[in-house]
């Protein structure tokens, strides 16, 4: 079990308030990532929530249990730390067991789980090295075999792979996630990467100074984002985003279209522009468009090969049913 | 580009290196030649330095008159446990101070600090009378007592720079562990900072072991250690350079060695490799 409710949290650091009254429901067996830009509050609430921090006001529950004054050590709660925390002085198998022997469990149980956890993250050679001997990803691993093995309610991750280079994170990210299915264990995860929180969630929480700007699930922060901050955080290139006249023809203050969802055509089409900067990447190409008239620069994603270079003149064609309106606030209009 | 070293550049900064060790040494080692000395060589214009007779007379002579055990038992009592009462206070306060700080954490340490800008002598008078009152004039148990409230702030300093180095995230993965307060001093922060320990124990017994004013004014005869054992050559029946010379060395060596012997363990680093 591993059901998380916070209730009117806040936490301040002096006259500082990081995190205004803040309400969230993180279900048993939910994978939930925050996400948000650096000094969003996102790794506070998980440390309020592991209990490294106290709060200012508020509950937070564990299992229906009042855990607000609870001690770290006795939430049941086990945490992946940004810079791994291994202990140094300890082998990867006294790494490992030493959660199990803080909590009293024999030997034999101690032995049992240790090699189970090592064979299921390919560990089981390195088991007698000091984490000073191992690469990145191997520390990840053993830092990940320490939390499994105590069997949380919930396990907590703190930025886990941003210490990693870009194939190992593709790589260990597939590896939490399949962890996760597997254990079917709640599992909190802080990144400011999105594509992270949206390979990986069930939940995803945005976060904008200490405040939860949405909560949903990846494709319906995808799809409705409830507000610009949202929609232009969630996506990978960024959603472009159109003010004035254009967006006054749909009735709108702002329009925001995905660089997905713009066709290029050759000779007509309602936008126009000059193609800056082309990136292709093989399987896409980004066309970075300038001198349309309607933002300073329109993101296009194209697929595939495109023969398209700097200076180019292109039409593009943005599909009317994909297109999020916002008001003047910047909230979402139905 | 990395700078290119040379053979000739090595050979210059190994006779520079050199050098300079020798020079600092210099005056230790003259007084250990010096100790092999009959008295008119001691003093010979000019001076010899190797083609001399060498004699073991003078350590004979030192060791007939004045009982060394008693005077080196009492050194390693007070250097000992000065050390260690010490440690025993400081470990804790050095905790706090790198973990929990407050707003005057940096004030505390300076002001801790500050106490060894006193001259010694500024305070000898009110605490030689307190001594006295207290009938500590002449025991161990005042000498550690005084040696360690010398050098508690450089404890306290050296410690906490060792566990200023140790990552919090460390501690807080062991709380996150289970671990009580108990077990994480136990289990992670002590073994993690023995190096740094051992080190501050080291420096701190030598510091102690060679202190010579409190030492010197605060004991007479029982609880005299090493420096006074030094001390007793130096006047009464006129320069006896040679057995002044003898008696030194027979101080400092047991020093020596234990700084020898202690030189590698102090330089292997633990933490290595436990964060990026």
């Amino acid at each position: 079990m591993g059901q998380i409710q916070l209730n009117q949290v806040t936490k301040s650091f002096g006259s500082v308030e990081v995190i205004p009254p803040l309400d969230l429901t993180i279900e048993d067996g939910e994978f939930c990532v925050f996400v948000g830009p650096s000094g969003c509050g996102k790794s506070t609430l998980l440390r309020l929530i592991a209990g490294l921090e106290d709060v200012s006001s508020g509950m937070i529950s564990i299992d229906g249990a009042d855990a607000t004054q609870t001690p770290p050590a006795k939430r049941g709660l086990a945490m992946v730390f940004q810079s791994y925390a291994l202990y140094p002085h300890m082998s990867v198998r006294k790494n490992i067991a030493f959660p199990m022997k803080m909590a009293g469990i024999d030997q034999a149980e101690q032995n049992r789980r240790i090699d189970a956890a090592a064979k299921a993250l390919n560990l089981t050679d390195y088991l007698d090295r000091r984490p000073g001997q191992l690469s990145g990803g191997q520390r990840q691993r053993v830092a990940i075999g320490r939390a499994i093995v105590r069997e949380p309610a919930a396990f907590l991750f703190d930025e886990p792979l941003s210490n990693l280079d870009a194939a190992l994170r593709v790589g260990m990210r597939l590896e939490i996630s399949e962890l996760h299915e597997r254990l079917a264990t709640t599992m909190i995860y802080v990144t400011h990467d999105q594509v992270e929180a949206m390979t990986m969630a069930d939940k995803i929480v945005v976060l904008r100074a200490g405040v939860i700007e949405q909560v949903g699930s990846p494709l319906d922060l995808y799809n409705r984002p409830d507000n610009l901050f949202v929609a232009g955080f969630i996506g990978s290139p960024k959603m472009n985003f159109i003010e004035g006249p254009e967006a006054a023809k749909y009735g709108a203050h702002t329009i925001g279209i995905r660089p997905e969802h713009i066709d290029v055509t050759d000779a007509s089409g309602p936008w126009s522009g000059k193609v800056g900067v082309a990136e292709h990447l093989g399987s896409d190409t980004f066309l970075h468009v300038h001198d349309t008239g309607l933002a300073e620069t329109i993101t296009v994603r194209a697929p595939g090969e495109v023969q398209l270079h700097y200076g180019d003149a292109i039409h593009m064609s943005p599909r009317a049913e994909l297109m999020h309106r916002f008001d003047a606030n910047g909230l979402r209009m139905a | 580009m990395a700078r290119a070293v040379t053979p000739q550049r090595k050979a210059i900064n190994t006779a520079a290196a050199w050098a300079v060790g020798l020079l600092i040494f210099f005056p230790i080692l003259w007084t250990i030649l010096t100790s092999f000395k009959t008295e008119a060589t001691a003093i010979a214009d000019p001076p010899v330095f190797l083609a001399f007779d060498w004699t073991l007379e003078n350590y004979g002579v030192v060791m007939e008159r004045s009982n060394y055990g008693r005077f080196l038992w009492n050194s390693i009592i007070i250097a000992g446990g000065s050390t260690l009462l010490g440690i025993i206070i400081a470990v804790p306060a050095a905790w706090s101070m790198a973990f929990v700080p407050s707003k005057r954490t940096k004030d505390i340490l300076m002001w801790m600090l500050s106490t060894k800008m006193l001259p010694a002598v500024g305070v000898l008078y009110p605490i030689y009378l307190l001594f006295i009152k207290m009938g500590l004039l002449d025991t161990k148990f005042g000498l550690v007592i005084v040696l360690m409230l010398i050098n508690l702030p450089i404890i306290v300093w050296m410690l906490y720079t060792y566990f200023k180095e140790i990552p919090g995230e460390i501690l807080e993965a062991a709380r996150m562990d289970g671990a009580s307060l108990k077990e994480e001093v136990i289990h992670i922060l002590t073994p993690m900072a023995v190096p740094g320990i051992a080190s501050t124990i080291l420096l701190n017994v030598i510091l102690a072991w060679n202190e010579a004013f409190w030492t010197l004014n605060l004991t007479a005869a029982k609880a005299a250690p090493l420096t006074a054992f030094i001390a007793s050559y130096s006047s009464p029946e006129g320069l006896f350079y040679a057995k002044l010379s003898a008696a030194s060395t027979m101080a400092i060596a047991p020093i020596l060695i234990l700084g020898w012997f202690s030189q590698k363990q102090l330089v292997s680093g633990l933490t290595f490799g436990a964060v990026k």
